[in-house]
């Protein structure tokens, strides 16, 4: 069971993270996709980026890295050989894009209990180096309890 | 071809796309984002805590689905927004894998922020493995 006193607890940022180039392709190469803009920089920098641009869901990347900080913190008390991924989103400000060095932000954005189960929600805030917003990352995961 | 906005129509089919996901796909997925819980290339990991096999990573079917908007647009930078619920999921038999069949068609258009909503509908095995699978794109 998760505590549902970590609802609202805001996590320290992440160390920066620079997006690198190849693996911006080699994540675009691992969804299956053939976007050019994601791969060749000129057709990147034709659609008026800097450089190539990361597929939609690579800011699970960094997501994934806030998400490390909760899992290992005994408050929130989550087992993770229990959880199930519920739902995902990602609203983009603007394309994360190769050379970006991004930091997040997590908040617990709700607990809920649902019998023996925890339902979490966690809403990451992703900056770039300027501060600017990038991204928020909404996931929640289905904790399964003893049934 | 560029897509003009005012074009377009609510319930427009906008593409289809088929994707082999082997335990290939899930190994290379677990490198690049770096998720390596052993549920998704390991069988016995999997029977272990009472899955049907060894699953596909949900981001890995969220990452492929999406692909059938941004080719639709051709540019992978104008997906503003983009969510998916996870339902079922989708088993990769060691040497057949999985086969997962997206289609595409505009669900909303909001005339005044120009973006154009794509409802995504992805199936394995005849059965939906995503639930309010929405890919906002931005004209």
């Amino acid at each position: 069971m998760v505590n549902v006193n970590v609802q609202g607890k805001k996590y320290p940022a992440t160390a920066p993270y620079l997006v690198g180039r190849e693996k911006v392709r080699e994540f675009a190469h691992a969804v299956k996709s053939n976007s050019p803009t994601n791969f060749d920089v000129f057709a990147a920098q034709a659609a008026g980026y800097t450089d190539v641009v990361a597929p939609p869901t690579f800011a699970v990347v960094i997501q994934e890295r806030s998400l490390a900080t909760v899992l290992a913190d005994p408050e929130a008390d989550i087992d993770f050989s229990r959880v199930v991924h519920g739902d995902q989103r990602f609203i983009h400000a603007r394309p994360i894009v190769a050379g970006d060095e991004l930091t997040s932000q997590l908040e617990v954005a709700s607990v809920k209990t649902l019998g023996a189960h925890s339902m979490v929600t966690f809403e990451t805030k992703i900056y770039d180096a300027k501060n600017d917003l990038v991204c928020t990352a909404i996931s929640t995961l289905v904790v399964r309890g003893d049934e | 071809m560029t897509i003009k906005f005012d074009d377009l129509v609510v319930g427009q089919e906008v593409g289809k796309l088929e994707f082999l996901l082997t335990r290939d796909s899930l190994v290379r997925y677990a490198g690049a984002s770096g998720d390596f819980n052993s549920i998704h290339y390991r069988d016995d990991v999997a029977e272990s805590v009472g899955l049907p096999g060894v699953l596909a990573h949900g981001m890995l079917t969220m990452g492929a689905a999406v692909q059938v908007a941004v080719n639709w647009v051709g540019d992978a930078g104008r997906i503003a927004d983009y969510q998916v619920r996870f339902t079922k999921p989708v088993v990769v038999h060691p040497t057949q894998g999985a086969v997962l069949v997206v289609t595409g068609k505009i669900g909303a258009l909001d005339a005044e922020a120009r973006t154009a909503r794509v409802d995504l509908a992805a199936v394995f095995n005849d059965t939906a493995v995503l639930g309010k699978a929405q890919a906002v794109v931005r004209f």
